[in-house]
């Protein structure tokens, strides 16, 4: 463990760190570009000088490493002089096109330009001319001008995914980012390139002039798009309705978790979020009788909801959760059936098509809770109460964001089933298939719309925060089963996400001590 | 309060006096004006809107869009002004251009002059040079809320002012609004 001293402070930091990241310990930004802790070290911004005592020359930060003794200092007038001239010279040919730049806002090149910049340009030269607004793949598009050739997203596909799509191509002031011929950056993580690129010289092609960063509020969430359960920040816009199309949820960031994710997240996770404002959300709860939809207030569906589950014994009853619910969901929802005495329940439906699965991140398990409803032991035969309800000993078939129709099962024998039971009920945020046939609608929130919890495949826990407002009338399915349960006659409910987490981990062995202080933002493992 | 002063008659006398002063003196001035004594002005109406009074350069009055050459707008809907606008009542939404080295134009460009304050922020935060509030135009006036929103065909439809800064180019009025 060396101990250095950094600035006239001494931090010891484990052996093999870098300048940067000792820096970073204390709180001491080294401002750098091409250095990312996630890939293998360029040195080709130069940007990270520092000046180390007995040494003649400033020194890159990202490729020194931390040695006993060592004094740095990173804020003297030869640092600022160095990072200066560095600046000058990696705007040389960048364009002047801040206004019309996705990056704007948030772009490390206007940053360190405004903190070290010299603001009048000595540069009376043309500018070298390079490609503008070149699509590389079905996610991002390139400006080579705007490029300062920090070659992060040429690591990042070498090192991370292991793709190589793309590289350096010609020589000096002439070298421009590119693909190989025939190639596309088409790879399952392609956009996280545009996370990583400090400048605007890789973009997004779905975000691409919607909304400016700055109109953007940030809320941390988790991906519900797999089992891995991505850390990530929802951008939302709520400050200027006008742009995106009047969608809230205008993108996705990954959010580093060194225990999940890293700093990547994949394509699918990113642009998932598009069903939160897609014309199917449910906005109210309705009942269908004989084909005509009639609009119901929540106390109504409620009441129904609860007369169900009384009027038909709990054989009859039953309940296919989802495992794309969050733990409290499912929580509620075992006191439900717990309540009535209901024994048929699952919550494993076969997809159509097998899900993909690579060393990296994705999982073949598309959905974010799976662990947690097996935890919760609501695990069941899915495909025997589907069986029952074809042979109507189910007549009261309760549905959790499922699309049936849209499942490995055979459409004749789904068809069947919803037709023979007497009472559909349907809760989700998106209309499908299955709910076109339900008999009463609920209409649950978002995942960017609530509070809750997931179970990735490894037993984390971690955190949903509520990003927007549920759209219409729309509440989370833990409040939902709540009010279901008060009409059963249980007593008060909880009355947030939070209180339903404790009562859970009271209740459960596999959740116990955990709390949403405990999970925080990284989250925490269930025991066993 | 005066004790004098609460005696309706004497205040109305003196109210009276004070325009009945300004009267005679006017037609006084008049009168010597009209008998050729030239340099006797006497205070005159100045018939608006036949008439105007000249307008400072700097005037901020209604805004417009600067074109480019081709007739296309300047706007590359960087939301800079969106951004400053203190009253919030720019909307732009932006669309792709054609020419990868303009890259952005305006799709959308709507100013709701019902909630502007004129403080002409937008004019300085503009990196292109491509809305100005110099078309002299003081008169937009309607009877409803959406009358009042100019979009970006009005606005890039306006001229600049003359010289004498009243406007060249047509008031545009709203339909609801006969002249």
């Amino acid at each position: 463990m060396p101990k250095l001293t950094i600035n006239g402070r001494e931090v010891e930091v484990p052996a093999g760190t870098n300048l940067i990241e000792a820096a970073r310990a204390l709180g001491v930004e080294v401002p750098h570009y091409c250095y990312h802790p996630g890939l293998s070290i360029a040195g080709q911004c130069r940007l990270c000088m520092v000046d180390i005592e007995k040494t003649p020359r400033p020194t890159i930060a990202c490729n020194t490493l931390a040695a006993d003794g060592m004094v740095v200092l990173t804020e003297t007038e030869r640092v600022k002089e160095t990072r200066r001239s560095i600046m000058e010279f990696h705007l040389i040919n960048h364009p002047l096109d801040c206004p019309v730049c996705d990056q704007a806002g948030e772009c490390w090149l206007q940053i360190y330009y405004m903190r070290h910049g010299l603001y009048d340009p000595r540069m009376t030269d043309e500018k070298v001319h390079k490609p503008k607004a070149v699509p590389l793949g079905p996610h991002v598009i390139l400006d080579a001008e705007r490029c300062i050739l920090c070659s992060r997203c040429v690591r990042f596909c070498d090192e991370v995914t292991g793709t190589g799509e793309l590289g350096i191509f010609h020589r000096g002031d002439q070298s421009e980012i590119g693909l190989f011929p025939g190639q596309e950056l088409a790879n399952k993580y392609s956009a996280n390139v545009v996370d990583i690129c400090p400048v605007g010289a890789l973009t997004e092609r779905d975000f691409r002039f919607a909304v400016r960063v700055w109109y953007l509020d940030v809320t941390k969430s988790v991906c519900p798009g797999c089992a891995r359960g991505c850390n990530v920040e929802v951008h939302v816009n709520r400050r200027r309705p006008h742009h995106n199309e009047g969608r809230r949820v205008a993108r996705l960031k990954p959010r580093f978790n060194a225990d999940v994710n890293k700093w990547w997240i994949c394509d699918a996770g990113r642009y998932g979020f598009k069903a939160v404002d897609d014309k199917t959300r449910l906005r109210e709860p309705f009942r269908r009788e004989a084909g005509t939809v009639t609009d119901a207030s929540w106390d109504e569906a409620i009441a129904a909801v609860a007369g169900a589950l009384e009027r038909y014994a709990p054989d009859e009853v039953g309940v296919l959760a989802s495992p794309r619910m969050a733990n409290e969901d499912l929580f509620a929802l075992r006191r439900v059936l717990e309540r009535r005495g209901i024994r048929r329940v699952a919550f494993r439906v076969p997809p159509a098509v097998d899900g993909d699965q690579d060393e990296i991140l994705i999982r073949a398990d598309k959905n974010p809770n799976a662990r947690g409803a097996e935890l919760l032991g609501l695990d069941g035969d899915a495909a025997a109460l589907l069986a029952a309800a074809r042979a109507r000993q189910v007549k009261c078939l309760w549905i959790f964001d499922h699309d049936l129709l849209a499942s490995a099962w055979p459409e004749a024998l789904v068809l069947g089933a919803l037709g023979a039971v007497e009472t559909l009920v349907w809760v989700g945020a998106n209309a499908n298939a299955t709910s076109e046939r339900a008999h009463w609608v609920l209409p649950a929130a978002a995942w960017v719309e609530r509070e809750g919890t997931y179970t990735n495949f490894e037993g984390r826990v971690q955190r949903l925060r509520q990003a927007v407002e549920p759209l219409g009338q729309a509440l989370p399915e833990w409040e939902i089963l709540g009010r279901v349960l008060e009409a059963l006659g249980a007593g008060a409910r909880p009355p947030r996400a939070e209180r339903w987490f404790r009562e859970l981990a009271a209740a459960t062995p596999a959740f116990a001590g955990l709390s949403y202080q405990a999970i925080g933002d990284g989250g925490q493992m269930v025991r066993a | 309060m005066r004790a004098l002063q609460r005696f309706y008659l004497v205040e109305v006398l003196s109210g009276v006096a004070l325009t009945a002063a300004h009267f005679f003196r006017n037609m006084g001035r008049h009168a010597a004006h009209a008998l050729g004594k030239k340099d006797a002005r006497g205070a005159v109406t100045i018939q608006y809107p036949d008439e105007r009074r000249p307008y400072s350069p700097r005037l901020r009055t209604l805004h417009r869009l600067v074109r480019r050459e081709d007739g296309s707008p300047r706007c590359v809907a960087c939301m800079m002004c969106e951004t400053v606008c203190p009253a919030h009542c720019i909307y732009i939404v932006a669309a792709e251009h054609p020419n990868p080295e303009i890259e952005k134009v305006p799709a959308r460009f709507d100013i709701d002059v019902g909630k502007c304050v004129f403080c002409g922020y937008c004019v300085e935060a503009c990196p292109e040079d491509a809305i100005r509030m110099d078309t002299g135009i003081l008169e937009f006036s309607s009877y409803t809320r959406g009358g009042m929103i100019y979009t970006k065909e009005a606005l890039l439809a306006l001229e600049p002012a003359g010289p004498d800064g009243h406007p060249r180019s047509p008031i545009p009025i709203p339909a609801d609004r006969t002249p």
